[in-house]
């Protein structure tokens, strides 16, 4: 049968735009025939994925076409939660959040709190948020993976968290610690092939193995909420034996920086600094004092000073020494915390040392250091890491996530080839500007506020706070009970906003966030806040609830206003530079999403909304001089004629009035026609010698300067010591004019550690651990995006359940068989789920996907599904509080540091489940009541059926 | 037509699959199902594709397996689509003729327009590669992507199984087999590229790449404690030269 | 594997139908059951009947049953197909000799010694299917089409007694035959048992994946949490216990009750209780039949299931 195997008909348009089935921000081709999606590729000459697609990405088209999708904005008519919502149209939904908006704003601005979750639009929400004048917005990196982002931008001035990439195309030794997905999962998987062709060694640092960890040469199962402890009995070994890099310490770090030694005094642990304010080294071949700053200044590493005023100081690389050469941070105590052997960490303590000093690769690119001085090229240190929610995810994640970087900084593994590397706009001054805004003289009604909500304390003076002390942000970032809560508390909004804690509010504004769902801890609390009504008036306690999703989630039934954004096939998106842009580290990167297909529904592209609203309010920023709207053609006019500083904007590539100008220069008309004829992203490769060390290579940072991403042309310094840290210890000592309260300064004086320690996850020190022998933690299904997964006919099948994986040891103690249904309690509550046998799991550990449970009605489900009734949540699980303290406060369960939810330092007890119950999970939701207009879904799909057939 | 080629094929087109590098992500398994829905295969129904039990037609899946117990255990994952068999019996066994390899290139296939549906040669097929569409009632099956592969109208860089272009931990390699000076042979050489159940004599064209050793952390000698003549931190200063 | 009702009606049905035709052309021809047209009906009608309806229930196996005359093209190479052209070959002679045993009364012993041979061939044919099928080892054994003949000849000679009793003719001899038909075939099936139970496996996990040698291989993530047609078809188990339990019922119903009530049938003599008798033989027999037709599809395993979490297939 040797007929020809051409398939007949027209060949397919292939569209290029950027995925969006979650955040890695691939480039992809949407092919269309007869103007249908029908398949999804990848775009080959893409920096990201360079031509792969993940699971997720090739299922979109079942996103763009699913049952569950919004089809017109929605208001309640009865009970949140309870009853369903009906049509309405744009001009009443317009109308109406322009109404409620309006008098918040005209009378205290912060009683909205707008908060976002996975959207990649931040730059202009938080913009909005400001324009409108309120502190209380952030996006979702507060219950996500703060405590990384913060660690890094407070240490080494960019993070693993989407800020930069681990180089394995020359690593030899790679430590994966606690990462199962990621943002950056294409460019990962490709990466780690590819190490793995060429020899290299993988350590993967996790209590599960699957995914990556499978793949690797070395496993090893890791208590949860440990690997502080590990990291640096690594560091301890590697100091006993002397292997750091001390050049590049000396050079691009703060190690020879000195630290006062005044116990008792206002600038004990502060830096000696010059009257400029410079930071001062002994300079290790004249022994005089000076600014290290200085380009042919050699600060010594070690030696104690005396400084003019007699003072004591000593360079931070002593007192880093001598603590981590302290028996108590040696392998065999940290054996005994995290599981891992003595003799694995000290053998692992070579391997890093030997790959990253033993003979190292020498790249020949020449450069120039920020002294002034030529290299003829880069010396290698061939020792990548990359850590995510692992760390993140408890609540020593802050500290712990500094260690690894202590860790890499000593081995001279920043930006070198072969170890860690920045992705644009990264490196940043550390930390990073700008400051928080919302202190109580910048909230006034009718008014943007001077600046963007988030931003970065330096020490106490720049938190939030109002003059008795008490948070100004709804969430309580950047008070006393999260200083660095750099991109804000999105999970504490609802408990406060009930609570009326520090302050109630009127309107609370969520857009894509599943908040009654996957990302609540404790969800059915969270469920009973959005519902709790005030019994002497009946009113609900958080007033008006407005919501911007594409979906029917299980979040759209509470709101009492629906938004209804268009599908990611349906809008344009900026992955923008001024946010989260795609960079890579040769190149500078960003992106935008095109429309490929028009909605045939009533749903508009949210931003364009926020714009509109915007103007409707009579924002400055969106409203022209003559009362118009600034950007009457919506966010794609905005995406190209906005200005952030001058000459900056959403877009860096093809700017200026020809597209001639790259990163800073007027708006260009042609702009995003540019973007969709180069496949809807620029990229920008850094010219030979820029590539590497640019915390400390001139060139980059003057590049960077003139590209905009960087004020000033100034070298960054690693911070191994974290001068801001100790700034809020000394508060807590009783120094300077912003102080905690009494009963939060031992706190702050144990954990704001400026040299990273580890701590045992706050729960157990809490001594959950006795009561609840296990910990608990979920992965990312590589095949799920969250909670927006489960309305895709293709993914459902490949997850539409999930179990509780248990190691056999531990299950055949416990007297419990593979398929047993199981009970699981925690401080919090129980649930009942189904038990799956394992060996590929620490044995103190028992763990699930995420976000697979759903909630029938929801997504437009049926209340039976399997995602309802075999599916479950570890959320119902997860207390939003720790038990209270002797002052009988009750604490966030949440890093003291940044406030990052503490989602994995889930404790639970497990017993197999009576005779006499069920098999289904516990709890089971009353199901969603069903929402009008959503269309009957198809008993049978088919939905290649228009395309298909032709005989091969 | 049932009867299979006379001789082997000139080429024996088909895929080597690295379980060292596969992750388990399912890019390939949906990659699969949409294009094939699509295309020539198609389309690949689902039944119930919202309610209580979905269950579609998919011509590649994907398995997670421990393998081996204690310090050698290992997490394999396992994707598993038709192997193009030389002496494939579910061709021999179909009554009807739509079940044939094309002598060209070896590739298996059903002709959707005379199959019956008797699911006959899914039992032949040891290696469950074959699925029965709900919707159209005809057997489905991994075309190895036949109307990409020979599509000249696509650059010649594109001319490969969705599955493959897709695989983000590059474990998928498609090519000739029968060309023992190619890549992919010389791959399954290098690699100890294994058939799956030979004894069944299906003799499948796929073959499947086990993983590497690995390379433990217990070869590691320990670091020897720095010298401490200038006593503490002394290595400091020499290191530095200064 | 699933047992499917269709291929339980269809494999017992017909292949019950097929004994009586053969059986009975060859009485006829030898002269046990006379020419007489009441005797070619009582036979053949029963027999073509049961093969019709047998065949109709294969219909409901197929997908597209409309396409089903496809499926005699490929006979050089399929089993299937092979089955389905002898069945159509088949039924010409067994028509001819129809017409003229019960029309004219006469039995052109050509036309029965086709007929009866197609039956064979076809029933061969329909054991074949099965017997190639290398991935199924309980059935890929070579006592598989032996046990499809001798309970299709069987359950024929046990019918043929019931028939020729309500037709009143002597049916001493038939019975005799019967008889030992039930022993070869239920010796047969019990050591096709045996033997299936006993058979090394054909097949590991470990093996399965590439992986030789590496035992112990678990099945710790299924590909996808919804199963589907591959699982469906192939995941039926049916536990030890019951299939013993079954298979301790399918003998006692398949042969000692059978031959009990012919050895009364012999014994009592008279024309009502040899219909009775023959009744009550056969119908036990039918029940014995479906149940060793479902435990032959229950009990079977296929090599996919490695991937699914067996050990050995
Ligand atoms: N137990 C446990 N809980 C966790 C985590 C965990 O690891 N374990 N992880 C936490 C983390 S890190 C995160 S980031 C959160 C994530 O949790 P969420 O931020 O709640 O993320 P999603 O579930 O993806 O929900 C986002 C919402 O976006 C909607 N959406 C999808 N596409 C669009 C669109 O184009 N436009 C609009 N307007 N809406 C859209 C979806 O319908 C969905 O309702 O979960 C947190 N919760
Ligand atoms: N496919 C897919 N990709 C995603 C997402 C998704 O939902 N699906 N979500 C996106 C989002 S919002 C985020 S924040 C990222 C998160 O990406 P990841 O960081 O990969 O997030 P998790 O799945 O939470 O992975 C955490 C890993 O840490 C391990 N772990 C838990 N506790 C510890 C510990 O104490 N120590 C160590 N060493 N390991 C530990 C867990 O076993 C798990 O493997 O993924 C993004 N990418
Ligand atoms: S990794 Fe994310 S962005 Fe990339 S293809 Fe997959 S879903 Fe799309
Ligand atoms: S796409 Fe590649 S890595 Fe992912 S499951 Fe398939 S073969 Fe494995
Ligand atoms: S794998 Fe199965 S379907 Fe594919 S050729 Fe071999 S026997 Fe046939
Ligand atoms: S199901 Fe179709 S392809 Fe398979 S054997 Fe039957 S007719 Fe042939
Ligand atoms: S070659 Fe094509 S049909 Fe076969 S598994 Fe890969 S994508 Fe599917
Ligand atoms: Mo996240």
């Amino acid at each position: 049968m040797a007929e020809t195997t051409r398939v007949g008909g027209e060949q397919p348009q292939k569209v290029c735009t950027t995925c969006y089935m979650c955040a890695c921000r691939c480039g992809i081709r949407v092919h269309l025939e007869d103007g249908r999606p029908r398949f999804i590729d990848g775009n080959r000459a893409h920096p990201v994925n360079r031509g792969v697609v993940c699971a997720k990405g090739a299922a979109g088209i079942l996103h763009h076409e699913s049952p569950a999708r919004l089809r017109a904005p929605l208001k309640r008519v009865g009970e949140r939660g309870r009853d369903a919502l009906v049509e309405i149209s744009w001009s009443e939904a317009l109308d109406t959040a322009a109404r409620w908006l309006s008098a918040v704003r005209a009378s205290d601005p912060k009683k909205l709190a707008f908060f976002t979750g996975r959207d990649q639009s931040q730059a202009l929400t938080g913009f909005w948020a400001a324009q409108f004048g309120t502190p209380n917005f952030a996006a979702h990196g507060g219950f996500c993976s703060v405590n990384v982002a913060a660690a890094g931008l407070y240490t080494i001035g960019g993070s693993f968290w989407e800020f930069g990439e681990p180089d394995l195309e020359r690593a030899r030794l790679f430590l994966l610690i606690g990462v199962a997905e990621d943002h950056d999962s294409n460019p990962l998987k490709l990466a780690l092939a590819a190490m793995k062709a060429r020899g290299g060694q993988i350590v993967a640092i996790n209590p599960v193995r699957t995914g990556y960890a499978a793949i690797a040469d070395v496993w090893l199962p890791i208590r949860p909420g440990t690997d502080g402890a590990l990291i640096l009995a690594l560091v301890h070994e590697l100091l006993r034996a002397g292997r750091v890099d001390a050049p590049y310490l000396a050079d691009f770090t703060n190690a020879g920086w000195l630290v006062i030694e005044d116990p008792g005094g206002a600038e004990d642990g502060l830096f000696a600094r010059d009257p400029a304010g410079r930071p001062l080294c002994r300079d290790r071949r004249t022994g005089e004092l000076r600014p290290a700053e200085e380009p042919d200044a050699a600060p010594a590493l070690r030696g104690a000073v005396r400084l003019a005023d007699g003072r004591r100081a000593r360079p931070v690389f002593e007192l880093l020494a001598e603590r981590y050469l302290e028996p108590r941070f040696g392998p065999e105590v940290a054996a005994e915390v995290t599981g891992v052997p003595a003799a694995t960490i000290r053998s692992l303590a070579a391997a890093l040392a030997r790959a990253a000093f033993d003979d190292p690769p020498f790249l020949a690119e020449p450069w120039t250091d920020w002294r002034g001085r030529r290299h003829p090229g880069v010396e290698a240190r061939a020792v990548a890491v990359h850590a995510m929610r692992g760390v993140s995810a408890h609540s020593n994640g802050f500290q712990t996530c500094r260690a690894i970087h202590l860790l890499q900084i000593l081995l001279g593994a920043i930006d070198r080839p072969g170890s860690f590397r920045f992705e644009a706009p990264y490196p940043r001054p550390i930390p990073p500007g700008p400051l928080p805004c919302g202190k109580p003289e910048q909230v006034v009604p009718g008014r943007p506020m001077p600046g963007l909500p988030l931003g970065f304390p330096r020490g106490p003076e720049d938190l939030l706070l109002e003059p008795d002390g008490r948070p100004c942000r709804i969430d309580e970032a950047f008070s006393w009970d999260a200083p660095l809560a750099v991109h804000g508390l999105l999970q504490r909004v609802i408990g406060n906003a009930r609570r009326g804690d520090p302050y109630p509010i009127e309107v609370l504004f969520l857009y894509m966030a599943n908040m009654a769902w996957n990302s609540a801890m404790a969800t059915d609390e969270t469920i009973r806040m959005l519902t709790d009504r005030d019994p002497s008036s009946g009113a609900y306690r958080i007033p008006k609830i407005i919501y911007a999703d594409a979906f029917y989630s299980e979040t759209v039934a509470y709101a009492d206003l629906v938004l209804p954004d268009t599908t990611y096939f349906e809008r344009w998106d900026a992955l923008s530079l001024l946010d989260r842009p795609i960079g890579r580290a040769d190149s500078v990167c960003d992106a935008i999403r095109r429309p490929v297909v028009r909605p045939e529904r009533e749903v508009r592209p949210f931003q364009d909304v926020l714009l509109e609203l915007g103007h409707r309010l009579g924002l400055p920023a969106f409203t022209a001089e003559d009362g118009t709207a600034r950007y009457p053609g919506g966010y794609a006019d905005y995406l190209v004629r906005h200005e952030r500083a001058p000459g900056i904007g959403p877009l860096a590539g093809w700017r200026g009035s020809k597209g001639e100008l790259v990163g800073r220069g007027p708006p260009n008309p042609r702009q995003l026609e540019a973007y969709i004829e180069n496949g809807c992203f620029f990229e920008h490769r850094l010219p030979a010698g820029t590539r590497f060390v640019r915390h400390g290579n001139r060139d980059y940072l003057e590049l960077a300067a003139e590209l905009g991403l960087l004020a000033k042309p100034e070298p960054i310094f690693l911070q191994l010591y974290s001068e801001p840290l100790q700034r809020f210890r000394l508060a807590a000592r009783g120094h300077g004019s912003v102080q905690p309260p009494e009963r939060l300064c031992a706190r702050i004086e144990r954990y704001f550690d400026p040299l990273p320690f580890w701590y045992a996850p706050l729960e157990d020190e809490a001594g959950a651990a006795h009561e609840f022998p296990l910990a608990a933690v979920s992965q990312r299904p590589a095949a799920m995006y969250h909670s927006w997964g489960s309305h895709n006919a293709w993914l459902r099948q490949i997850l539409g359940d999930n179990r509780l994986c248990i190691h056999r040891a531990t299950a055949a103690a416990l007297g419990i068989e593979d398929g047993d249904p199981i009970r699981v309690t925690s401080r919090h509550g129980t649930i009942r789920a189904t038990a799956r046998l394992v060996d590929g799991v620490e044995p103190g550990t028992v763990w699930t996907w995420n976000a697979i449970g759903k909630r029938g009605g929801a997504w437009a489900l049926p209340a039976e599904t399997g995602e309802a009734t075999a599916g479950f949540l570890l959320n119902v699980l997860i207390d939003e509080r720790l038990p209270p303290g002797p002052d009988g406060i009750a604490p966030a369960n949440a890093d003291p540091i940044t406030g990052q939810a503490a989602w994995y330092d889930l404790r639970v007890r497990i017993e197999k489940a009576g005779p006499g119950e069920p098999p289904q999970t516990e709890p089971i939701w009353a199901p969603l009541p069903r929402l009008p207009g959503l269309p009957d879904p198809p008993g049978v799909l088919d939905r290649g059926a228009p395309f298909a057939g032709r005989r091969p | 037509m049932t009867a299979l080629p006379d001789r082997p094929p000139a080429r024996r087109l088909g895929l080597v699959i690295d379980l060292d590098t596969c992750v388990g992500c399912q890019a390939c398994v949906i990659a699969c199902k949409a294009w094939n829905s699509g295309g020539a295969a198609g389309p690949l129904a689902d039944a119930e594709p919202y309610g209580r039990r979905p269950s579609g037609t998919w011509l590649n899946r994907v398995h997670g397996f421990e393998v081996g117990e204690g310090e050698d255990g290992r997490t394999v994952y396992f994707p598993r689509s038709c192997l193009h068999c030389e002496n494939a019996a579910c061709v021999t066994v179909c009554p009807t003729g739509a079940s044939y390899k094309r002598a060209e290139d070896g590739i298996v296939l059903v002709d959707a327009s005379r199959c019956i549906g008797c699911s006959l040669c899914a039992w032949a097929c040891p290696y469950g590669a074959r699925e029965l569409d709900p919707a159209s009632g005809v057997m489905k099956k991994c075309t190895l992507c036949v109307d990409r592969i020979h599509d000249e109208r696509l650059p010649p860089e594109e001319r490969e199984p969705a599955c493959v272009a897709v695989c983000p931990a590059r474990a998928r390699h498609f090519g000739d087999l029968a060309d023992p000076e190619g890549p992919l042979a010389r791959l399954v050489a290098e690699r100890g590229g294994v058939e799956l159940l030979p004894e069944l004599g299906y003799r499948p064209t796929n073959r499947y790449l086990p993983p590497r050793p690995g390379r433990p952390l217990a070869a590691q000698a320990p670091l020897v404690e720095a010298p401490s003549t200038a006593g503490f931190l002394g290595w400091v200063d020499r290191l530095l030269g200064g | 594997m699933h047992p499917a009702p269709s291929l339980i009606a269809f494999t017992t049905l017909a292949g019950a139908g097929y004994g009586l035709l053969a059986v009975w052309s060859l009485a006829g021809l030898a002269g046990l059951v006379p020419a007489a047209p009441r005797a070619g009906a009582a036979g053949l009608l029963p027999a073509l009947a049961l093969i019709g309806a047998g065949l109709l229930a294969s219909r409901f196996h197929l997908a597209r049953p409309e396409r089903a005359l496809l499926a005699f093209t490929q006979w050089r190479t399929s089993w299937l197909s092979r089955e389905a052209v002898a069945a159509a070959a088949t039924f010409l002679p067994a028509l001819v000799l129809a017409g003229f045993w019960i029309l004219a009364g006469r039995i052109p012993p050509a036309a029965a010694l086709l007929a009866a041979a197609g039956a064979v061939v076809t029933v061969a044919c329909t054991g074949q299917i099965y017997a190639v099928l290398r991935p199924i080892p309980r059935w890929h054994q070579p006592l598989t089409t032996p046990v499809f003949l001798a309970l299709a000849g069987a359950s024929g000679a046990v019918l043929a007694v019931l028939a020729a009793a309500l037709v009143g003719v002597p049916g001493e001899p038939l019975a005799l035959a019967a008889v030992p038909a039930l022993a070869v075939a239920w010796g047969l099936k019990l050591a096709w048992w045996q033997r299936g139970d006993r058979a090394a496996p054909v097949a590991t996990a470990d093996r399965a994946i590439g992986l030789a040698g590496r035992a112990p291989v678990r099945l710790v993530e299924p590909p996808h949490s919804s199963g589907g047609w591959l699982v469906d078809e192939t995941g039926y188990r049916v536990a030890r216990r019951h299939a013993a339990k079954l298979r301790r019922i399918a003998l006692a119903a398949g042969l000692v009750v059978p031959v009990l009530f012919l050895a009364l049938g012999l014994l009592s003599g008279g024309r009502l209780a040899a219909a009775t008798s023959g009744l009550a033989a056969a119908m036990s027999l039918a029940l014995a039949l479906a149940i060793e037709r479902w435990l032959f599809f229950a009990e079977a395993r296929h090599t996919v299931r490695l991937w699914y979490g067996e050990a050995a297939v």
